[in-house]
């Protein structure tokens, strides 16, 4: 207790002051991070109903994952999904930063890109839903008014689509605040320099807003991309994994099986793939982008 | 060569000003423009719907005032209108108890937040303030735990809440996100590690303790950060879905908003929608996030900014 007010070389450890302070959330981390998260890959290798014991029985759930028609499926149109979102979403948000720099600085209309992203992903669904309603909609009622084909925007092909393109209206403001950020800290004179060279707007972006800009857009695509690898709420209010399996994402296919099916193990298994293969992802994109450089040092 | 005068890059409201093209401000204030129609819009049509009556919904559907105007949808909504009012005016009959579900999700978002956010702040400082071994380590796991995609954890956690007897309850709901966000202890921790320690030494010296040291200096230092996250949180759980989803397992008691708007639609025919409630309904969920935004919107903004840039 005495060495607290002797100046020793040593700094003295906090240790035991700090243990009151993250208990709480120390706790929190075992019972509902690590414990279930060990529980959910245990579960992975077994067979369980929720009703009775699981019983183990090795990798039989992988096994039958790859030869799982719904796996390939659920595969093929999650990447549909992610693919379609993050293209739209990125180049909008980008485009829309841009804007912001360059024309405004009106935190009203900062404000105001936001809130579609304050408002839930079911509400989002909701609106959107009815906007392109085939008889009612008003999509469809413009469409018919221009005496053009109207257009069954959650078929089978289109849906997914459809579904992606809604979220790119839910994120693209927020997405463009991120990037806003990033182009707030590129120096002003780099911009000058390449004024006084006579480099044209769409040179100087793309020589040098671009470049400047990968450590923020590689940190924008390793959140946007895991986190549009799990969509779930959108689908679940509007075509539930339909028509047939169109939409029958991972994060869908996951539930239907856990809930729907009560093979909890199996569930598991494809949660633990899903896991697995986003680390993974992420892990790649954090290489191949050099996340955490910056061309700005000098 | 005033052009080249070095301007503080970080300064908040730092738009840089080379000379632009007539053409290129016509384009970019109407691609503005567009961009905030078109964010705004479905909003505003939300209102014009949620105010139409929905049996005659398709008679002017281009029209932008709300067609027959009618309080029916936020009456259906609130339990308001009687059976035969609500199938006049093309509701289903079908009744969500929406109040309730109001209720029950103002009571999880704020208790989630407020329990969270100060777990959270302890945990942080704990991870920053204080000098221990294997301090980093231990910070390590909470940034892998903020890696796990959340359906992986939905599964095992549910049937944790289950043996624990409280499926179908709001406790079930909070329990799991009452004690840390890994994401809550990541932005404090940040934020913390900037703290000027000799403050802080100079408070030990005069004899006062961490706890104090918390309470009374780092965080009323940290009250804008703090609030950011509470926030934030307060809008993920009030916005969360899967979750309350199937530990609400139907029961209204414990049913948030999000879950209870899917019901309502699912209960409405399928030909024929109750669009007029059901938009009524999602207005009556978006608001408290749009009056957050109004109150809070610079603030949330900045720390969105904040929380991208490091």
């Amino acid at each position: 207790m005495a060495n607290a007010t002797v100046k020793s070389a040593k700094r003295r450890s906090d240790f035991l002051t700090a243990v009151p302070f993250m208990l709480p959330a120390l706790i929190g981390l075992t019972v509902f991070v690590i414990a279930p998260g060990i529980r959910g890959i245990y579960l992975a290798f077994t067979s369980y109903d929720v009703f009775t014991e699981p019983v183990f029985i090795g990798v039989d759930n992988f096994v039958r994952m790859f030869q799982d028609e719904y796996f390939w499926n659920a595969l093929w149109v999650t990447l549909e999904y992610v693919l379609i979102n993050i293209a739209f979403q990125t180049v909008i948000a980008v485009f829309i930063a841009v804007l912001l720099h360059r024309f405004t600085r009106s935190s009203l209309v900062r404000g105001i890109i936001l809130v579609p992203y304050l408002i839930s992903n079911v509400i989002v669904a909701l609106v959107w839903y009815w906007l392109l309603d085939y008889n009612l909609g008003l999509v469809n009622t413009v469409i018919d008014f221009l005496n053009l084909p109207k257009i069954t925007f959650f078929d089978d092909v289109t849906s997914m689509p459809t579904i992606a393109l809604i979220n790119v209206w839910r994120h693209m403001g927020y997405t463009a605040l991120l990037v806003f950020a990033g182009l707030q800290a590129i120096p002003d004179d780099v911009y000058a320099a390449a004024a006084v060279d006579g480099a044209s707007e769409w040179r100087t972006f793309r020589s040098i807003t671009l470049p400047l800009l990968r450590p923020v857009l590689s940190f924008v695509l390793v959140i946007t991309i895991t986190g549009s690898f799990q969509i779930f709420d959108t689908i679940a209010v509007t075509t539930n994994g339909g028509p047939g399996m169109a939409t029958k994402t991972f994060s869908i296919w996951i539930a239907d099986k856990a809930w729907g099916a009560f093979e909890f193990g199996y569930a598991s298994a494809i949660s633990v793939f899903l896991m697995v293969m986003l680390s993974l992802i992420a892990l790649l994109q954090t290489k191949l982008l050099r996340a955490n450089q910056s061309d700005l040092d000098r | 060569m005033a052009l080249l005068t070095k301007k503080r890059a970080t300064e908040q409201e730092d738009t840089y000003r080379v000379p632009q093209s007539l053409a290129a401000k016509i384009f970019g204030y109407v691609s503005l423009t567009i961009i905030v129609l078109v964010t705004l819009f479905p909003i505003y049509w939300m209102l014009r719907t949620a105010l139409s009556n929905n049996r005659t919904l398709f008679e002017d559907a281009l029209s932008l005032l709300p067609h027959n105007f009618t309080w029916g949808g936020f009456e259906r909504v609130f339990g308001i209108a009687t059976e035969e009012e609500a199938l006049a005016e093309g509701g289903s009959g079908a009744s969500v108890n929406f109040l309730q579900a109001f209720a029950n999700s103002t009571i999880m978002s704020t208790v989630i937040s407020i329990s969270q956010v100060f777990f959270s702040a302890a945990a942080a400082y704990a991870f920053s303030i204080l000098r221990w071994k294997g301090r980093d380590g231990v910070f390590f796991i909470f940034l892998i735990a903020l890696t796990v995609p959340g359906i992986f954890l939905t599964l095992p956690n549910f049937l944790l809440i289950r043996d624990l007897g409280l499926l179908n309850t709001m406790a079930g709901i909070m329990l799991p996100s009452l004690l840390m966000a890994p994401f809550a202890v990541f932005f404090l921790r940040q934020f913390f590690l900037g703290t000027n320690l000799s403050i802080i030494e100079a408070a030990v010296i005069d004899g006062a303790n961490h706890f104090k040291i918390f309470r009374s200096i780092v965080a009323p230092m940290a009250m804008p950060q703090i609030i950011t996250v509470f926030v934030l949180q307060f809008i993920f759980y009030w916005n969360d879905y899967l979750w309350p989803f199937y530990i609400a397992n139907g029961d209204p008691a414990a049913t948030p908003l999000t879950v209870a708007l899917g019901v309502f639609k699912s209960q409405t025919p399928q030909g024929s929608p109750d669009w007029g409630g059901l938009m009524a309904g999602a207005l009556v969920a978006a608001v408290p996030m749009i009056l957050l935004m109004v109150f809070f919107g610079k603030k949330i903004v900045g720390s969105i900014q904040a929380s991208g840039v490091k």
